[in-house]
């Protein structure tokens, strides 16, 4: 998954004298009032921090209020997710119009209709809804599935992410490990594969360059597909 | 497959039907010719979306499929475009349809807070501000149809508020702030009879938050929430409407003289005879007293669903800290604080010990005076009211502050000095209060007589510091009396205290805001809450025992003291149980012949106490069995 990143920081904390008896809990409560929010300073969210504690003590301002200055060196692990960026998350409900999906276990993501590629139908089992990949029936979307999905923008106020399931490297895990292991193994064994769903991969990869997206790091079991295809044919 | 709508809506003729998905398409259509500047269609939906007074049952239906046309369509409503249709949706209540169409648009909410960020926190709003009816339903709550509505609507908006936060983790955090945002009642402001009714239904819903499904993220501020608005009904209610608040009176002649006011009113109330409330004086008509009142019984109500669902000890840790924050500083708060009591009183061998140990940790090892002085006086009230506490625990309390007293004594050389010196005579006025109350007890239990007797009592008194003389003169007497009685100072010196009455030493170390007179469990005024909750586990002072009543009234006592002993060689191997259970009365007491005795009974200290100890004996057929 893309969009974290750990950062080493120099920090410098504000804190009250009232709170100098206690210098380690004040620096551990500021820093805890800036997790999980959005912050221009980071440019992503702060998911986690490890500090340590400051050798010498903080000096104290001189003011009206005179606030002590402690300066800390701290690792910062942040999430900062961009567009086309591939994130993974964990999809909570799927309506016809919409997927939902939970990153992180705190950001929530949706997937519109429009950003579902046409691969995948809408269905509903049990009362439930889901998408299935109508060339891979195995490819099930559903309540409980990890998906990987692109970024197509984020709300930085709401950490709110709008994503995409366009690019053919998006969809479940599982199945996406499952097929690039499959086609790994494909191509040390010179397999050949079902027609079928060489050409449906094919599908796959065409429409990629359909909708135009830019797909980063795209895994390389695209390229052994291309690699088998060419003996079949000739 | 779908609804087929046979409705004349918009561009659909009579006689044509659509599918659900053709109506999702047609609704994605209006809703994005807005931004092309044609808003006909948007212009219907938002009428059909604002309907006004009753329903017939063809709008219905339309509101209906609309509502659930609309969800499809979430993904392309947008916030400035389509601001009016967001503030028709918004504004509905939902306490005025009916299942189906509630149904289907509390899905349409969860879904908009679910697509786009921007409108959690509206919706939110929405699902919150449904937590109480419209004025013509909050008329009838009470009846069946009223309840039907509630029944109907709440467990609905409860559960819409889960499907959110389950689809939008960040809204959890949000939730707590919309909902105190919200809070019908706020400081400073009258209640009058609709708002009582609104924030008793609201604070309902803060409880069932705080036991629902999302009750890791907002139920310990909802019970935050909760105390800071029964401190807040508790400050507005205000010292000066139920006391004259005179430094010359003792803490015991206060609790005396309510009863005797209640003795001799002629209004008194028939059925409440409550032997310390003046209901009927001030209290009876204040409208903030009685929706305090009703949202004290609401909290304790709330305390024993918590034992039945083993959560107290959650719930406990949450308020403990809340009453930290809120009440333990709040001047002279007068009933909340026994939110805290019965918590304890439903379970006083956790909740009660993590109590008394942290009013007793903040007692000894705080900063802030002012705060240790509160803890202390908590910490002596409570020990000394909670008929749940057996002598063994208070005895090791009371361990505890004799020490810190005796170090401090150690520690200091110095001579009288009130302020200087103000958290130490607040422990000693503690210790003393808690002796009044229970140095009988203790006495009469062989272990902890040798324990008490084996404090440094006499040796702190005897100290230069003198606490005798600052303590409140009340007290300072009451404990002189019992431990005289009791025997407690060994030495030949006998304390002086007939100046001590006229002195007013005490208000020194109390300083502006009188720690000094403040007990914080002294009876609690608020009707509904003693009677049912409170009463049961508190301990009177009209019906403590004192060490020196025998040797005044031991002619008159003897049958009753007999058949006590009889009591305590039968049941030896729960001898603190007995002995409690004896001295105070018995939690299976008949109300009625409660109040009556506590009517009937003559105010002074002396034939008061006399009275109090023919109570046990009298109904001691009827608790014997109890107390197997």
């Amino acid at each position: 998954m893309e969009g974290l990143s750990v950062v080493a920081a120099n920090l410098k904390v504000f804190l009250q004298p009232s709170q100098s008896n206690n210098l380690t809990l004040a620096i551990f409560r500021e820093l805890s009032a800036l997790l999980f929010k959005y912050h221009d300073e980071f440019d992503g969210v702060l998911l986690a921090y490890n500090v340590h504690a400051p050798e010498n003590k903080g000096r104290i301002l001189p003011g009206v209020h005179p606030f002590i200055a402690v300066r800390l060196e701290a690792k910062l692990l942040v999430f900062s997710p961009k567009p086309d960026m591939l994130l993974e998350g964990k999809v909570v409900k799927v309506a016809e119009e919409s997927i939902h999906v939970i990153v992180l276990g705190f950001s929530s993501a949706v997937i519109t209709d429009e950003d579902i590629r046409n691969e995948f139908k809408y269905k509903t089992k049990h009362g439930q809804g889901l998408y299935v990949n109508r060339s891979n029936k195995r490819h099930v979307i559903k309540a409980g599935t990890m998906i990987r999905f692109v970024v197509k923008s984020m709300n930085e106020e709401t950490l709110h992410i709008y994503g995409s399931l366009i690019p053919a490297n998006t969809g479940s895990i599982k199945i996406l490990e499952k097929s690039s292991e499959h086609t790994n193994t494909e191509s040390v064994t010179i397999n050949s594969t079902p027609k079928k769903r060489r050409s449906k991969e094919q599908e796959g990869v065409a429409q990629i360059t359909e909708h135009g997206s830019i797909v980063k790091d795209a895994p390389s079991h695209n390229n052994y597909d291309r690699e088998i295809k060419k003996p079949r044919r000739s | 497959m779908g609804v087929e709508v046979a409705t004349n809506y918009a561009k659909m003729e009579e006689d044509i039907s659509f599918t659900d998905s053709q109506l999702v398409y047609s609704f994605r259509l209006a809703l994005k010719s807005v931004s092309s500047g044609d808003t006909e269609s948007y212009s219907k939906l938002v009428d059909v979306m604002n309907p006004s007074g009753r329903l017939a049952p063809d709008e219905a239906a339309l509101l209906l499929t609309s509502t659930k046309a609309l969800s499809g369509a979430v993904a392309d409503i947008d916030d400035l475009h389509h601001e009016k249709l967001l503030k028709a949706i918004f504004n509905l209540s939902l306490w005025n349809f009916g299942p189906d169409v509630i149904d289907a648009l509390l899905e349409l909410i969860v879904l908009l807070a679910a697509s786009n960020g921007k409108h959690v926190d509206s919706c939110l709003d929405m699902l919150v501000s449904n937590f109480t009816p419209p004025n013509k339903v909050l008329d009838m709550l009470k009846q069946p149809r009223g309840l039907d509505k509630k029944e109907r609507v709440l467990p609905r908006v409860h559960a819409a508020l889960k499907n959110i936060s389950e689809l939008v983790p960040m809204a959890a955090s949000r939730l707590s702030s919309i909902v105190l945002e919200q809070m019908p009642w706020k400081s400073k402001r009258n209640v009058d009879q609709w708002s009582m009714k609104r924030q008793l239904i609201y604070v309902e819903n803060m409880f069932k938050l705080e036991s629902g499904a999302i009750r890791e993220f907002v139920g310990a501020n909802m019970l935050k929430d909760v105390m800071i608005v029964l401190r807040d009904l508790d400050v507005a209610i205000g010292w000066d409407d139920i006391l004259h608040d005179d430094s010359s009176k003792g803490v015991f002649m206060i609790e005396l003289e309510d009863e005797n006011y209640a003795d001799g009113d002629e209004y008194a109330d028939e059925d409440g005879k409550l032997p310390s409330t003046l209901s009927e004086t001030s209290l009876s008509k204040n409208l903030t007293a009685e929706l305090l009142d009703s949202l004290m019984v609401q909290t304790f109500e709330h305390l024993e669903s918590s034992v039945s669902n083993k959560r107290l000890s959650e719930v406990f840790d949450t308020l403990l800290s809340s009453f930290k924050d809120t009440v333990l500083n709040t001047y002279k708060s007068k009933f909340t604080q026994f939110v805290m009591f019965y918590a304890c009183a439903l379970d006083p061998e956790h909740c009660g010990t993590e109590f008394a140990s942290e009013l007793i940790d903040m007692f000894v090892g705080g900063h802030n005076p002012l705060t240790r002085m509160s803890a202390v006086a908590y910490l002596a009230s409570f020990l000394a009211r909670g008929k749940f506490l057996p002598p063994a625990f208070v005895a090791s309390y009371l361990g505890r502050l004799v020490d810190w007293c005796w170090q401090y004594c150690v520690m200091h050389d110095g001579d009288m000095n009130p302020k200087l010196h103000q958290v130490f005579y607040s422990g000693c006025q503690a210790m003393m209060y808690i002796l009044c109350f229970r140095m009988r007890l203790m006495v009469e239990i062989p272990l902890l007589k040798s324990q008490l007797f084996c404090m440094p009592i006499d040796k702190i008194f005897k100290h230069k510091l003198d606490p005798l003389k600052v303590c409140l003169p009340s007290i300072v007497e009451e404990f002189l009396k019992q431990a005289k009685a009791a025997r407690l100072f060994t030495s030949s010196k006998t304390f002086v205290f007939e100046d001590l009455l006229v002195s007013n030493l005490s208000r020194d170390f109390g300083g502006l805001e009188r720690l000094d007179m403040f007990f914080p469990f002294d009876p609690c005024l608020l009707k509904n809450a003693d009677r049912s909750f409170i009463r049961p586990n508190y301990v009177y002072w009209k019906y403590v025992r004192t060490t020196y009543h025998e040797d005044i009234d031991d002619d008159d006592e003897e049958d009753g003291s007999d058949g006590e002993v009889e009591g305590v060689t039968e049941f030896d191997d729960d001898m603190e149980e007995v002995i409690i259970s004896r001295s105070y009365g018995d939690n299976d007491l008949e109300m009625d012949e409660f109040d009556y005795a506590m009517n009937k009974m003559s105010i002074t200290p002396r034939n008061n106490s006399s009275a109090g100890l023919r109570m046990p004996s009298r109904i001691r057929p009827s608790m014997s069995p109890e107390s197997l």
